[in-house]
């Protein structure tokens, strides 16, 4: 007698069939998935939940399983945005909910530098961004409010098994060329909904090389493929960063480090499972597994026009385009290693006088680090005005950009209006292309720019 | 309770959109801090500015490939209920989009020959058949939708849903 042979899975499939409590799942199939950790923000979170939760008269199903961050509405500019985030706070306390960080940066960078995403989870959120979670391994993916509404009460979703789409990179990227290329690439050729609510995996060699905040933007910017999820299968990368992240927790914030060094106990505990965390190679010739091969060693820095992200080309196509604003921000492009990227180009220079550079870190942790390596000095020093570390101009939330300007950006979307102005032309490039463009006060390739 | 949504609609009148209709088209950034009824009046204010003083309750919006993509915001789902538009009707929606749409009680109609339907043309339509009946007659097909999507959009949406099990578990 022999034992049945397991389906081959791809790392989605694995994911997914592990939160549904089954050995495996098929695409197209309609499964219920528990959720392990549930994120939402002051805009689409305690305003839109509370009046649900309380018409219902229900409780949240597992108040340790959910983090709410407070990024889009801070800091408070006006009666609304302080009503917003009022009803968060007043919330959180009235909930005593366990994992509030309030004005701490993104969500999509906070939730992951405080340990609440580790490989083999599955995770909801609620913001479009929320892919970002896949560079961990994770099955995560955006939902509305109404819902994640259902999720607080349930602790469960619905999913149509995606089938894998697998991004391919080999080779090795050039100097001034990095993830955000790489995304802007990818977006282009397929388009914005080019990942038909599927999952995406980046693999190959170039992706293996990249580190923890790149593997983020690629996630991240999965919303803009139109994928649900963008996964990238765990190594040990990925645990060396959760190990250093709780580290740094325990060094700078005595009260929460505890829980966070848990955290990375657990994501430690899962070292064993990390070869289980990878699509299965016989996967690899279904027709449900398709793979984009791409030579990262041939790709130049590349940016998008406005008003759609999928309307990029290489940056010499765009070279010469004169720029009022230079914006460094959001969760896709002001981690560290944006900050770094951008002084990498700035370093012992000025931005030109035309030009306005606007630093907006990621996170409060990512903007200490920065200053601790003297990164910020150096934007500093190139004119560089500081942001808060909040969503600010990239939704058009907070911060606004003004009629008429022209602007290059290391956020994720150039929609017409997006960030504040409908007459607003926004450019979208990597970090080192928005500050060699800062430099010169036109669109600029940052390969000659490398300090 | 949120009332019971029609998953059908006769005479409905068209109104067109292009392809890559996004979420701040629908739901402008600078209005989500205030309710439904200040983004209604700013719905698609950049694409078509005659669109939210002019829709009628029962109208359907018909668009080209990829409606919906960018945010998660269902605010850009939501505000189509709250002008009373009965359907949306294109080739192909953001995921995202197409939950949030059924989460809040908005049909959506997958329909690869949308393209042809034009501005102002009252067409027929059937959620549960997937059936589209043009003005002068000639049908179009809608690929079908899952039972518990169509129940979930009869009901209202999830909040409407939600309150039913609730109340039915109380009452026995």
């Amino acid at each position: 007698m022999s034992l049945p042979v397991p389906a081959a899975q791809t790392l989605a499939q694995k994911l997914i069939a592990r939160a549904a409590g089954v050995a495996s799942v098929q695409p197209g199939e309609i499964v219920t998935c528990k959720v392990d950790m549930a994120m939402f923000h002051d805009s689409s979170g305690p305003r839109r939940l509370k009046p649900m939760l309380d018409a219902l008269g229900a409780q949240i199903w597992d108040k340790s399983r959910v983090v709410l961050v407070l990024d889009h509405y801070v800091p408070e500019r006006d009666d609304e945005s302080r009503k917003i985030v009022r009803i968060a706070r007043d919330w959180a306390r009235a909930q005593d909910l366990p994992h509030v960080y309030d004005s701490q940066g993104i969500c999509h960078v906070v939730v992951a530098q405080q340990g609440h995403i580790r490989p083999g989870m599955f995770c909801v959120g609620g913001d479009s961004h929320s892919p970002t979670g896949g560079a961990f391994g994770a099955y995560m993916f955006g939902i509305g409010s109404t819902e994640m509404l259902g999720v607080m009460v349930t602790g469960d979703i619905w999913l149509r098994v995606p089938r894998t789409l697998r991004m391919q990179w080999d080779g090795r990227l050039a100097p001034g060329v990095c993830a955000k290329d790489m995304m802007l690439h990818m977006i282009a050729r397929f388009g914005m909904n080019g990942g038909q609510y599927q999952a995406v995996e980046f693999c190959g060699a170039a992706v293996r090389a990249l580190a923890m905040n790149e593997r983020m933007t690629l996630s991240n910017m999965s919303a803009e493929l139109g994928a649900q999820a963008g996964l990238i299968a765990p190594d040990a990368t990925t645990l060396a960063w959760l190990v250093a992240q709780a580290a740094q927790a325990q060094n700078s914030e005595q009260k929460v480090a505890p829980a966070q060094v848990e955290r990375a106990r657990a994501a430690m505990k899962s070292i064993a499972d990390l070869s289980h965390w990878q699509t299965d190679a016989a996967s690899l010739d279904s027709p449900d597994c398709l793979t984009h091969r791409f030579d990262a060693s041939t790709l130049a820095p590349v940016v998008a026009a406005p008003h759609s992200p999928a309307n990029a080309q290489a940056v010499s196509v765009f070279a010469g385009t004169v720029i009022d604003v230079a914006y460094i921000g959001a969760c896709t492009g002001a981690k560290l290693d944006d900050l770094r990227a951008a002084a990498h180009v700035l370093r012992g220079r000025r931005v030109a006088s035309s030009v306005r550079l606007m630093v907006a870190p990621a996170s409060l942790r990512d903007q200490e680090a920065a200053r601790e390596e003297g990164v910020l000095q150096i934007l500093q020093d190139a004119g560089a005005q500081l942001f808060p570390t909040a969503c600010g101009a990239c939704a058009g939330y907070g911060d606004t950009l003004g009629d008429n300007t022209t602007v290059i950006s290391s956020t994720a979307r150039n929609f017409k209006g997006r960030m504040g102005s409908a007459t607003a032309q926004v450019y979208l490039g990597s970090p080192y292309t928005v500050a060699a463009s800062a430099l010169h006060g036109k669109i600029t390739d940052p390969r000659g720019e490398l300090a | 309770m949120s009332a019971l949504k029609p998953l059908a609609g006769q005479g409905a009148r068209v109104w067109r959109l292009g392809a890559d209709v996004d979420t701040d088209a629908l739901a402008p950034g600078h209005t989500m801090k205030h309710g439904l009824d200040t983004i209604a009046r700013h719905c698609l204010e950049q694409l078509r500015p005659d669109f939210a003083a002019g829709v009628r309750a029962g109208d359907v919006l018909v668009a080209g490939p990829n409606f919906g993509i960018g945010s998660s915001r269902e605010q850009a789902a939501s505000v189509l209920v709250t002008l009373g538009v009965a359907a949306v009707i294109a080739p192909s929606y953001s995921g995202l989009y197409f939950r949030n749409a059924f989460n809040v009680g908005l049909l959506l109609l997958t329909c690869p020959q949308a393209g042809v339907l034009q501005e102002g043309e009252r067409i027929a339509f059937d959620a549960r058949t997937g059936c589209i009946t043009r003005g002068n007659g000639e049908p179009l097909t809608a690929e079908p939708i899952p039972d518990f999507l169509l129940a979930m959009a009869g009901a209202g949406g999830l909040l409407a849903q939600l309150q039913q099990s609730i109340t039915s578990r109380k009452t026995t």
